[in-house]
């Protein structure tokens, strides 16, 4: 009987993804985090914020990633105070790779971070599983990643302006989502650019359907009748 | 008895900052050793160059720290810090109390009231780097007095766009040009 399910750890199967675009960054990601096979959160909120201008996407390990992003986050603080003046994503993405690499027998967590400073723009490093830094246009994670890679290739385009990243991205997310049985739920996403940040939520009636997916579909009872007459007793 | 090149006063302390020192040459040594171990522990740190504000804060810090315990005692030299980051070329002067100043023009050492009160003659905003190469040697030629100090060395680097950003001594040739007009300039000045 599988009730393993109760004491596993918390894992975010999860899709992340980060792009930039000509004057900023966006982050995308699906919002499921699973124990085992039961869907312990269906709407978590994956991007989490390190300074006014850099986000972080978790996969991998919730604890792990929300630890190293808390961290992160404290250090990067007292490190703004000293400089006087906001971070840049690269000092951000290194932080985030000195404790992932140190610790990386004990941590299982991949990241992406993305933000924009002036020097740099809109900039992604991705920091996946041993702590390699690498900096990129674009950058997938998480399981559902594996299901992005051919398609990303070809649909990233240098140059993009915010509305064609963000569907790139929405439509990524939920291309994985279709496929990948531990991505799931919605889409939020995560602009970033020189005027601040906006967050975008986008609902499973909201997202494109893809091969074989069956249409909404309002309940029987409301489509067989136009008027609902309550039940008596 | 002086051998070229035998009294280094300028030391790189990382490839886009450079410290020239003044005073007890031993303790200007220290100085510099700690602001090589601030700039390449930042780099190692947050993977890229050290701000030269944040740099300067750091020596200063430690300078200073030195004037706080009663068996420690104060360095007995002050440095100037030049270098290149995003955010352009900066001048920073940290003085033996630990003080230390953002400056466009500065000097330090036995003839630096002198020197002070010519750099204020130069228009800065209007100059080139090479301009300001000529101008320096031109007023360390003219501080120093011949009947009271020794012979001494012209030694000058510099950081510009010029020098790719990097800390390098001034080269060969345009030292020699420097060199010249300095000496010709204090020609014209001792014919009056």
């Amino acid at each position: 009987m599988d009730i393993d399910w109760i004491n596993a750890p918390h894992s975010m199967g999860t899709t992340i993804i980060g792009v930039t675009y000509n004057g900023g960054t966006v982050l995308g990601a699906d919002s499921r985090t699973s124990t085992g096979m039961y869907v312990a959160n269906r709407a978590s909120d994956k991007i989490t914020q390190l300074t006014d201008n850099v986000y972080l996407c978790r996969s991998g390990s919730a604890a792990d990633s929300q630890v190293v992003s808390d961290y992160v986050r404290y250090f990067l603080h007292q490190h703004i105070i000293q400089l006087g003046q906001p971070a840049t994503v690269k000092v951000a993405a290194n932080l985030i790779r000195q404790l992932s690499y140190n610790n990386k027998n004990m941590l299982q967590t991949g990241l992406i971070v993305g933000g924009w400073d002036k020097y740099e723009g809109g900039s992604i490093y991705s920091v996946p599983l041993g702590g390699t830094i690498l900096q990129l246009p674009f950058a997938i994670g998480g399981s559902g990643s594996s299901y992005l890679y051919g398609f990303i290739d070809q649909a990233w385009k240098e140059g993009m302006n915010k509305e064609e990243a963000e569907a790139l991205v929405v439509k990524c997310v939920s291309l994985a989502i279709a496929r990948d049985g531990a991505s799931g739920g919605v889409v939020r996403t995560v602009v970033i650019n020189s005027e601040g940040v906006t967050r975008n939520f986008y609902s499973g009636d909201k997202l494109p359907l893809w091969h074989e997916e069956l249409p909404l579909r309002n309940s029987l009872l409301e489509e067989a009748s136009s008027e609902v007459e309550p039940m008596r007793a | 008895m002086l051998l070229e090149g035998s009294n280094r006063r300028i030391h790189a302390v990382h490839n886009h900052a450079g410290m020239a020192v003044a005073g007890l040459a031993a303790d200007g040594r220290q100085i510099v050793a700690r602001t090589k171990s601030e700039a390449t522990s930042y780099e190692n740190t947050y993977g890229e160059p050290i701000p030269i504000k944040e740099l300067c804060e750091r020596v200063a810090s430690y300078v200073h720290l030195c004037t706080l315990y009663w068996w420690l005692r104060p360095f007995g030299s002050g440095v100037i810090l030049g270098g290149y980051d995003r955010d352009g070329p900066q001048l920073y002067m940290i003085e033996p109390s630990g003080v230390a100043y953002r400056y466009f023009g500065t000097a330090i050492g036995k003839g630096r009231q002198a020197a002070k009160t010519e750099i204020e003659k130069l228009k800065l905003s209007e100059m080139t780097c090479r301009e300001g190469v000529i101008e320096v040697a031109k007023i360390i030629y003219g501080v120093h007095d011949e009947a009271k100090d020794k012979a001494f060395e012209l030694e000058m680097s510099w950081i510009c766009d010029e020098s790719k950003r990097r800390h390098q001594k001034v080269p060969a040739d345009l030292l020699e040009e420097a060199k010249e007009a300095a000496k010709a300039a204090q020609e014209d000045m001792d014919a009056d």
